[in-house]
């Protein structure tokens, strides 16, 4: 469990980024922190490993305050994938860059192997294994970097921006992966901007604006709600608009993906009368 | 004459087993805005460093066919000798600025160039102006917005004022509505300055609407190749293209027997689909 307890954090040139945050995240749960670029998302996730501390409040992970333990220790059960690989991704090959973390965690040779090889499998990055991490395509490089600490299998994985750079494919196939972990019982917190993947995923979002938190619920209620959407300045998925503008004013339909549109309009479409000339 | 022509162009990098990209097919006329996808692999990305010959310029291996980009014979020029017709935006803006003032990092370029001070302030402001980001000149590149440090890439591209703009994955790291902002002022760009505009991108919600011309890559090859609603079939679903989702919901309720056109927009679907409705 991570609680957030009236946080606020500025950076030393007096720029506020977090305004009094409240929030409570359980174990096992699939969270996307949204909002617009510099609306703070980076700066709290973060705080989940005790890379930032709090100017004010306190953060806790799983009953212990992040000021009581190093980074190091937190990041055993707290996992952060940054947004960019590079700022990560430093060894010469893509199957060493997995084994480093185990090798510092002081696990035994037999078991890095083992947990090396199965996410190579994973993550389908087994041609890879001798490359350099640098001669890898950006989407590529990001898939590395996730495995590189999915690999000491921390109990909550935080992404940041993990659709970034990736194609169609595979996104899809982020979406079961991460639905994999959530039913391993891992929390997932990812941050990201990705309207559309969200709709598809339908976390629980978390939307922040200017350093605070102006929504929070299921996607299927936050993605649908013109207002928090555009005071987030994000957009709504394409989804969503459209039943909006299908649906008479007012209706509440929830539907934010291409399945649950085709559900309804097809009974829409079957309910239908047969027009005289048709028939 | 074509902006961008490539007749059976390839190339496979030192040391790779297969071709990242193989005879390669395509004319670009003056003006057009053409869409770039494909998954990733697919080759795109190395079809625009052939573009501003980075390929074979800064990355060795094998080229065969021909390329002429802005009627020049991109084979043997230097990119600095191309950089004046065509011009490239990163995916990260980032790694494309590091000066200390918006204004210093738009003149970049032309400082090199050896365009004459007046000229260049000049070119500055216009660049500027036409990207929407005069008033930040005096501000250091680390403060602005994602969205605003890809204005200013751009701006500093223009500057030097080339017919062709190749931009890859440009709104990736921003949020959708800057990332609409972009696309606008790229298509403003287009229109106003009669710019050639390839835009390599997986997002095909949002730059759809701005497109004239889509061309899929999977493989190494080009496998369609025509106006968004024409290459938005079934064989983009299945290449695994990031359809626009209304255009996705489109191919979901014909296949349910009920006849709608391809929408690219969620505008055009409500119209198809309230018809549908009445």
């Amino acid at each position: 469990m991570i609680s957030v307890h009236n946080v606020s954090f500025q950076y030393p040139d007096g720029a506020e980024v977090l305004h009094d945050v409240n929030l409570e995240i359980n174990d096992g749960e699939f969270i996307a922190i949204m909002g617009e670029n510099g609306a703070g998302k980076t700066t709290l996730v973060k705080m989940f490993n005790g890379l930032l501390k709090p100017t004010n409040g306190s953060v806790a992970v799983d009953g212990v305050g992040t000021d009581k333990r190093s980074v190091a220790q937190l990041s055993r059960n707290v996992g952060l994938i940054f947004q960019n690989p590079d700022n990560q991704l430093f060894a010469e090959t893509v199957e060493q860059e997995l084994g480093f973390s185990l090798k510092n965690f002081g696990f035994s040779d037999d078991v890095i192997k083992k947990r090396v090889s199965s996410f190579l499998h994973i993550l389908d990055l087994e041609r890879y294994a001798n490359s350099s991490p640098f001669v890898l395509s950006g989407g590529e490089r990001k898939r590395v970097a996730l495995a590189a600490i999915l690999v000491w299998d921390p109990k909550h994985v935080i992404m940041d921006e993990p659709t970034i750079g990736q194609d169609y494919l595979q996104k899809d196939r982020l979406r079961n992966f991460i639905t994999q972990l959530v039913s391993q019982g891992k929390t997932v917190i990812i941050v990201t901007h990705d309207v559309e993947f969200v709709a598809e995923c339908k976390p629980r979002v978390i939307l922040l604006s200017h350093g605070k938190i102006i929504g929070d619920g299921p996607a299927t209620r936050i993605l649908t709600d013109e207002k928090l959407v555009k005071d987030a300045s994000l957009t709504m998925p394409q989804i969503a608009s459209l039943m909006n503008q299908l649906t008479e004013a007012g209706a509440q339909h929830e539907i934010i993906d291409v399945y649950s549109a085709e559900g309804y309009l097809l009974k829409k479409l079957r309910a239908k009368p047969v027009s005289p000339l048709e028939s | 004459m074509a902006a961008i022509s490539a007749h059976n162009l390839s190339f496979k990098y030192a040391g790779a087993r297969e071709p990242s990209m193989e005879n390669i097919n395509i004319s670009i006329e003056k003006g057009e805005f053409v869409v770039l996808t494909g998954p990733s692999g697919c080759g795109k990305t190395t079809l625009c460093r052939c573009l501003n010959g980075l390929i074979p310029n800064f990355y060795s291996g094998d080229l065969t066919g021909e390329l002429e980009v802005d009627g020049l014979n991109v084979q043997g020029k230097t990119t600095a000798e191309l950089s004046t017709h065509i011009g490239f935006v990163f995916q990260n803006p980032e790694n494309q600025l590091f000066s200390l003032s918006v204004e210093r990092d738009v003149g970049f370029g032309l400082e090199n160039l050896g365009v004459p001070r007046d000229e260049a302030i000049e070119r500055i402001s216009w660049a500027m102006r036409a990207t929407g980001i005069l008033e930040l000149r005096d501000k250091a590149p680390y403060e602005l917005s994602g969205g605003q440090q890809q204005r200013a890439a751009i701006a500093g591209v223009i500057a030097m004022h080339p017919n062709i703009l190749v931009l890859d994955e440009p709104t990736s790291f921003l949020d959708p509505k800057s990332a609409e902002e972009i696309v606008s002022v790229l298509a403003k760009l287009g229109h106003d300055l009669e710019l050639t505009i390839l835009l390599v991108e997986h997002r095909l919600d949002i730059v759809s609407r701005f497109a004239n011309r889509v061309i899929v890559m999977d493989e190494g090859e080009i496998r369609l190749d025509g106006a968004p609603r024409e290459v938005y079939g079934e064989q983009a679903r299945l290449i695994g293209i990031g359809l626009p989702r209304v255009t996705m919901l489109s191919h979901l309720l014909r296949n349910d027997g009920f006849p709608i056109p391809n929408p690219i927009t969620v505008e055009e679907a409500t119209n198809e689909l309230r018809q549908l409705l009445k």
